[in-house]
């Protein structure tokens, strides 16, 4: 069997990639903290899988890693447009295609030959997990300054309304971190391409 | 002889290696609590802090107000919330009361309940967002801020206004939130005298930042340019915290 080696992640998209993990991290344990301080529903977040040891430190651990998360989303996003990344590899998506991967996945039998084709489920999974996190600097700016955004948080039922999203976009995020690091492991290979930016290709 | 000598040095690097990175992986294994008292850590957070407070300042519109609400939509009962139980609320005496007044202003003489309530009075009924993340919408009615700070013939140039509280809690903002139209010294809760647990005889109502900004039982205040902190900021809250 000939193999080829072909690249999968452009450099600035790697970058990318690991100062978010760090940031999303670091924004997520505070996040964690800071429910803890007043919980939205009647159960909190283990301390162990907190950052900042009590709600001041938490507030500045959250409040210094947004700067890191907003500006390397924004460098990702405008080059994800720009460079035409976005079209090439999270597009087209259809919802037929997404139930197909995502059902081949769950059976274990989803292909990977070529890894430098995300398949549907991949695909609907980056977008969501892109939207989840904008929506996450939409309602965390809300909830920083509601007095300032509030132009554009009343539409999202201003403080309390955007503190729900806030929370329920954050759950979406660990989940699809979750499965996501689940899927890594199952095809260890694509590990060192995040690093590399290539990969072998079976052919 | 030298092949010797690069191998030693070689194995050198391969533990000065292994040595550090054991150190990276011992600091990943440190708790949340453990990283945050880390001096260094506590440095960068601290920058950051003061940063976000020059950010703030930066975002904050002096013409900007806090949405205000129909009293149907007064929380009840409003939570109380100090740094100190229910239980520990100070009760101030209102005859002997003063309120005394320092720093860059040109009338320090001290001034009674009765004079304070003689002034303009005016009402709004927002939303009170603690720091915690909780929020309540409440009624509070005063003198507008701006309004006394002007009789008082304050120095608005001045980069702070600071407090002394009755309950021992001091705090500090900054002039333009003090001069907001929205910000308020508040006599009354609803339709009656503010009472003990929300800050009697009067606190500071300032709808564009959290809670913990709004002091209660407010004794002294003055204006000054040297940063005064305050109770919870010198413990490591963001100091502007605006709204």
């Amino acid at each position: 069997m000939a193999t080829q080696i072909v690249k999968v992640h452009p450099l600035l998209v790697r970058i990318a990639h690991w100062i978010n993990v760090l940031a999303v991290l670091m924004m997520l344990f505070s996040g964690w903290q800071i429910y803890n301080a007043s919980p939205l529903f009647n159960w909190s977040f283990p301390s162990d899988l907190t950052l900042g040891g009590w709600l001041a430190g938490a507030l500045q651990w959250h409040f210094a890693a947004m700067w890191l998360f907003a500006f390397n989303g924004l460098v990702y996003l405008v080059y994800g447009v720009v460079s035409g990344h976005f079209r090439r590899k999270l597009l087209p998506i259809t919802p037929r295609a997404v139930l197909h991967d995502v059902g081949q996945a769950l059976r274990g039998r989803l292909a990977h030959e070529d890894l430098s084709v995300y398949n549907a489920a991949q695909r609907a999974a980056y977008v969501a997990l892109i939207f989840l996190l904008a929506v996450l600097v939409l309602t965390g700016l809300v909830l920083w300054k509601p007095v300032q955004f509030y132009w554009y948080g009343q539409y999202m039922g201003d403080y309390e309304g955007a503190r729900l999203l806030h929370f329920f976009s954050m759950a979406g995020v660990a989940f699809i971190v979750v499965v996501h690091v689940v899927m890594v492991a199952l095809v260890p290979r694509t590990f060192p391409s995040m690093f590399t930016g290539r990969i072998r290709k079976a052919s | 002889m030298k092949a010797l000598k690069s191998k030693g040095v070689a194995s050198l690097e391969r533990r000065i290696f292994l040595k550090q990175s054991l150190s990276v992986g011992a600091l990943s294994l440190l708790s949340g609590c453990e990283l945050t008292d880390h001096d260094g850590v506590q440095r960068v957070l601290g920058a950051m802090s003061r940063w976000n407070d020059r950010a703030q300042a930066w975002l904050f519109d002096p013409k900007r107000l806090a949405p205000e609400f129909p009293e149907s939509r007064i929380t009840v009962p409003f939570p109380f919330n100090a740094y100190y139980g229910e239980d520990e609320v100070r009760v101030v005496d209102g005859k002997s009361y003063k309120l005394q007044v320092g720093g860059m202003v040109r009338e320090k003489k001290p001034w009674t309940l009765a004079q304070l309530y003689a002034l303009p009075q005016v009402s709004q009924v927002t939303r009170h967002i603690c720091v915690e993340g909780w929020s309540a919408i409440g009624k509070w009615s005063g003198v507008r801020f701006s309004d006394f700070l002007e009789r008082i013939g304050a120095d608005t140039t001045a980069k702070y206004v600071g407090f002394q509280c009755a309950d021992d809690y001091y705090g500090s903002i900054d002039m333009p939130t003090a001069l907001h139209p929205q910000t308020q010294l508040s006599f009354r809760y609803g339709s009656e005298l503010l009472p003990p647990k929300y800050g009697y005889p009067m606190k500071l109502r300032i709808p564009t930042k959290l809670g913990f900004k709004n002091p209660k039982h407010i004794a002294a205040l003055f204006v000054t340019n040297e940063y005064p902190g305050g109770y919870w900021e010198d413990q490591g809250y963001n100091w502007f915290s605006g709204s």
